[in-house]
């Protein structure tokens, strides 16, 4: 068996190699031929292979995502910005936040525990590469038909790979959704966010600079996970031995994690490190080719240093396998010595497996034979970039002339409220979450089923001093709006997370974005990317919320049928006094209870439409930022003055449902009175609406401060009792709203 | 007097250690980080065997935690009257180190579960407890997916004889423990496991928004003040 070196490619430049097995194009490869004025050699091939993919190298995505760039916001919270690891946010007092969400969507089709499990495992190395403690996760969950059998076999899997993985690092998990269509039903979608926080002076880079200085890379070994493709390399290029069949899903170790976690926050606070590099997809080749690109563009690495779990891997498989919990440093050598004490003192194995140059090149040797020189920048940063075509699917047009406007209204609001209540999409999701730790570390002080979760911020941090602040956080999306609009879905995604952030008393401050859509090769699909991006891109800029960072998951789709397109968006937001924080729904009786924002008769892609007639057609509700805007500022200045004692946000199934969950957030019933179409009053989806509850004395002073900020608020009603009460048109005990509520998912999944 | 000193025990994996720490301070004890590693208890006055995942559970939960250097200091001590508290993966600890009867197995649910759990304080009578009444209901979070608690029937009926179940679940069973045990004493009182978390349940603003834990903090406080 000989090696693919350097020497050799040079000897055999008529050799053919595998590209297309690799999922490379031929003028892909032949751009990597011209790049290096020879043919790779394996171990080049497999790193060009997928630092140029679709995953690592955004190559459809790219011309449309920088538009987050050129229409950002003025901001002074952005502290770092797209490009790196994950964003940074300024959040005050010298603190810092870093958030991000990413997808493990097909990951977790194929095996469901894993998949979602390292999912969990890959966002928190990202937010650890910034420097930061990971504090809290929250995660974005699409399904099948919730009556369908493979559903039954994909939720419970994520949510206990979720749960175990994630109770196992101990971080608390503080909100997300769970949503069902039977547009996911072979592509279920998994995005995991992860936040940490920071000093602000604290941040750490992917970076390599200073020649000397020292590549480390500590971890779990490196073993045969997520390397399908290397082996058709392997097997391709030699005889026979490695072509064994390797898994195509990562396993986790959670335990491994929270020791790299530890381990990584005292390297930070000894300050060791100089540059940090998660390895996630494309392992050791990313982490390599990224490092050195951004440092002083040269590296030498012996890949025999590389500690493995199975030693027969070769090294084209080194260099792709997905093998989880595992960092890159780069290490000045005079601190190598106390790397290496504080790594030990964690159980967590570290090796020199290279060091840091200035010749421009990235270079590795096998068995002392050169099999990779490279400029790192052409892997890292020059990928292709493909302007795919776009246009408007065939079916849009009639898609949105079938508006809702054809249905039957209903006669008995009662039932249809009940009905909705039950529907697996609007049912509690206390099955899932309660499989969740939500308590570890002591500082969550509000989380599903509150509309955000939120956090104080403890000083147990290096070098962190005592605050009020705290963050708060959700991440929402709409399939169903988006494939209506994709424009207006996404800003409608973001301006639930911004709204579900400001109901809560925090100030938003920075979005982060999962985009999960089907083949960009298909001109229908890519016009709902460009779409959405564009329309989420305007938003953010109107609302004056920057992109910090974010993940494009594209060939969501089974055979030609892709899923809804679907951005899911996450909001971080700062509130300055955390005991100032509006818990979730109506808290004590006696409370007035007002509705806040307008309700237009808006129907299109609503619960009501998907729940009672299967429909979707027509278009989605207004996405109107400006309200959005004054509403949050309503809210956030209220509860600043100590006005609200609860409030919820109005999204799907409207004011109906806003209002039985607010009842049943603590047992506490209310009667309100609707004015105009009781149908359209309580399940019109219209945005930019909130319900409160305040104290008689306070309603007032609230609705002054709407009036100032011009939006409409509607005295409804006052809280008590034990059952809902919408005068003359339904009555429900809480109790049955209960049962309604929280009987679907169990009576589901067991 | 100086404040009591409470040491706080981190093993590999241990995930509450912050979390028991700051109540102990909060009570105006002394939190004094103990390591896995270290056979060294620092001349603390009481110990506190926190939650978590103790070398990742392999193998058995709290089974390879038993055998960690400082666990040679802890189970010598305890049986001489040192008080020690283990919560979650510390009960858990506490009884694959035979310091306590009985074991902790998988939910009946097979799920892991975290809540807010009723539960009843059955006795005040131990180091731990003291701060409470007899028969006094409170409210603690709860999140394990082994908190069964089994035992053979001659010891279920000598704990239940000699008062020694400390705590036990009210509202409903969550985890298909014998006899709804959440929590149980050694003879002498000094040593308490419980599957629920008192240091989450410390103040109204985070975790389950209640103070119904203090009472195992102010309870070891107290006890070490009339020692």
């Amino acid at each position: 068996m000989s090696t693919d070196s350097v020497k050799r490619a040079e000897a055999t430049p008529d050799e053919q190699l595998p590209f297309a097995e690799l999922g490379m194009k031929r003028d892909e490869y032949d751009r990597v031929r011209d790049i290096l004025g020879r043919r790779p050699t394996s171990s080049e091939l497999a790193i060009y292979s997928v630092m140029w993919s679709e995953h690592c190298s955004y190559k459809s995505s790219k011309v449309h995502l920088k538009q987050f760039a050129t229409k950002a916001p003025e901001s002074d919270a952005l502290l770092v910005g797209m490009g790196e690891n994950a964003g940074v946010v300024d959040i005050g007092d010298g603190w810092a936040a870093t958030f991000k969400i990413e997808s493990h969507n097909s990951p977790s089709y194929v095996e469901p525990h894993q998949g979602a499990a390292t999912g969990v495992g890959g966002i928190v190395r990202d937010i650890m590469s910034m420097g930061a403690r990971p504090i809290a996760v929250m995660d974005s969950l699409r399904l099948g038909g919730a009556d369908q059998a493979d559903t039954r076999r994909v939720l419970p899997g994520v949510v206990q790979g979720i749960s175990h993985y994630g109770n196992c690092l101990g971080l608390p998990n503080i909100g997300g959704e769970v949503v069902f269509d039977p547009c996911y039903i072979g592509n279920p979608l998994v995005n995991a966010l992860c936040v940490g926080l920071l000093r602000k002076d604290q941040i750490k880079l992917a970076t390599a600079p200073g020649p000397g200085n020292k590549v480390v890379l500590f971890g779990a070994a490196t073993g045969p996970d997520g390397i399908g493709g290397a082996s058709v390399l392997a097997s391709a290029t030699f005889e026979e031995e490695s072509a064994a069949k390797r898994p195509a899903v990562q396993v986790g170790d959670p335990f491994m994690e929270k020791l790299l976690i530890e381990c990584c926050l005292e390297l930070y606070a000894a300050d060791v490190v100089v540059g940090i590099q998660d390895l996630g997809a494309a392992g050791v080749s990313c982490a390599t080719t990224e490092l050195a690109a951004k440092g002083t563009g040269g590296m030498n690495v012996d890949l025999n240093l590389v500690p493995l779990r199975d030693p027969s891997l070769s090294p084209e498989e080194i260099l792709m396998s997905e093998s989880q919990e595992r960092m890159m440093a780069i290490v000045r050598p005079d601190d190598i010595a106390a790397f290496m004490a504080i790594c030990e003192k964690w159980d967590v194995p570290a090796t020199v497996i290279g060091e840091v140059t200035d010749t421009g090149r990235l270079v590795m040797t096998w068995n002392g034979e050169v099999i990779v020189d490279i400029p790192p920048g052409t892997a890292a940063d020059d990928g292709p970039v493909y302007e795919r075509p776009y246009h408007e699917p065939s079916g849009q047009a009639a898609l949105n002339a079938d508006t809702p406007d054809r249905l039957p209204r209903p006669s008995d609001l009662r039932a249809t409220l009940l009905r909705l209540l039950g529907s697996p999409n609007l049912a509690s999701k206390e099955w899932v979450t309660s499989q969740f730790d939500r308590y570890v570390r002591s500082n969550t002080v509000l989380a599903q089923p509150a509309d955000a979760g939120m956090l104080r911020i403890s000083e147990d941090i290096a070098g962190g001093v005592p605050t009020t602040r705290g963050i708060a956080l959700s991440v929402d999306g709409n399939g169903r709006y988006a494939r209506l609009d994709p424009y207006a879905g996404a800003q409608l995604a973001l301006a639930e997370a911004y709204r579900n952030v400001a109901v809560t008393g925090a100030r938003p401050l920075a979005v982060t974005n999962c985009l999960n859509f089907g083949s960009p090769e298909d001109p229908e699909v890519m016009w709902q990317f460009a779409e959405a991006v564009r329309g989420l891109a305007d938003a953010c800029r109107t609302l004056g919320v920057p992109v910090t960072g974010g993940n494009v998951s594209f060939y969501n789709q089974t055979g030609s049928t892709p899923i809804n397109p679907t951005p899911v968006v996450g909001v971080l937001g700062v509130i300055n006094d955390v005991s100032k924080r509006v818990p979730t729904g109506f808290t004590g009786e006696g409370l007035r209870v007002a509705l806040l924002g307008e309700t237009r008769p808006e129907f299109g892609g609503s619960e009501w439409a998907h729940v009672e007639h299967s429909h979707l057609g027509g278009l989605p509700p207004q996405a109107d930022l400006e309200a959005e805007q004054a509403l949050a500022r309503v809210l956030v200045e209220a509860a600043a003055r100590g006005l609200l004692e609860g409030s919820h946000d109005l999204s799907d199934g409207g004011l109906a449902i806003a209002l039985a969950e607010s009842c049943l957030a603590r047992g506490v019933g209310a009667t309100v009175t609707v004015t105009g179409d009781p149908f359209t009053e309580l399940f019109s989806e219209s945005a930019a609406r909130a319900l409160v509850a305040v104290k008689p004395e306070a309603f007032e002073a609230l609705a002054g401060l709407c009036s100032e900020h011009e939006v409409p608020c509607s005295g409804l009603g006052v809280t008590g009792g034990s059952s809902l009460v919408v005068e003359g048109v339904l009555e429900v005990p809480v109790a049955e709203l209960r049962e309604t509520h929280e009987g679907t998912l169990p009576a589901l999944f067991g | 007097m100086s404040a009591a000193r409470v040491g706080v025990v981190t093993f590999p994996g241990t995930l509450d250690d912050q979390d028991a720490a700051r109540a102990v301070r909060l009570v105006g004890g002394e939190a004094v980080p103990l390591w896995h590693a270290d056979r060294d208890l620092k001349g603390v006055d009481a110990i506190f065997l926190p939650g978590g995942f103790s070398y990742g559970d392999y193998l058995r939960c709290g089974a390879i935690s038993r055998f960690a250097p400082v666990m040679e200091e802890i189970v010598p001590a305890a049986r001489a009257g040192l008080p020690v508290l283990g919560t979650c993966n510390g009960f858990q600890i506490l009884c694959e180190a035979h310091l306590l009867p009985g074991a902790l197995t998988r939910n009946a649910s097979l799920h892991y579960i975290c809540r807010d759990q009723r539960v009843r304080i059955e006795t005040a009578g131990t180091a731990w407890t003291n701060s409470y009444e007899a028969g006094q209901e409170i409210t603690l979070p709860i999140k394990h997916g082994e908190g069964r608690y089994v035992a053979d029937p001659e010891t279920l009926a000598e704990l239940e004889a000699t008062g020694r179940v400390v705590v036990r679940y009210v509202g409903g069973n969550p985890n298909g423990s014998l006899n709804d045990i959440a929590g149980v004493s050694n003879e002498a009182g000094n040593v308490v496991g419980l599957m629920p978390h008192p240091e989450h349940a410390v103040e109204e603003l985070v975790g389950a928004r209640s103070t119904d834990g203090l009472g195992f903090f102010t309870s070891i406080l107290k006890k070490l003040v009339d020692a």
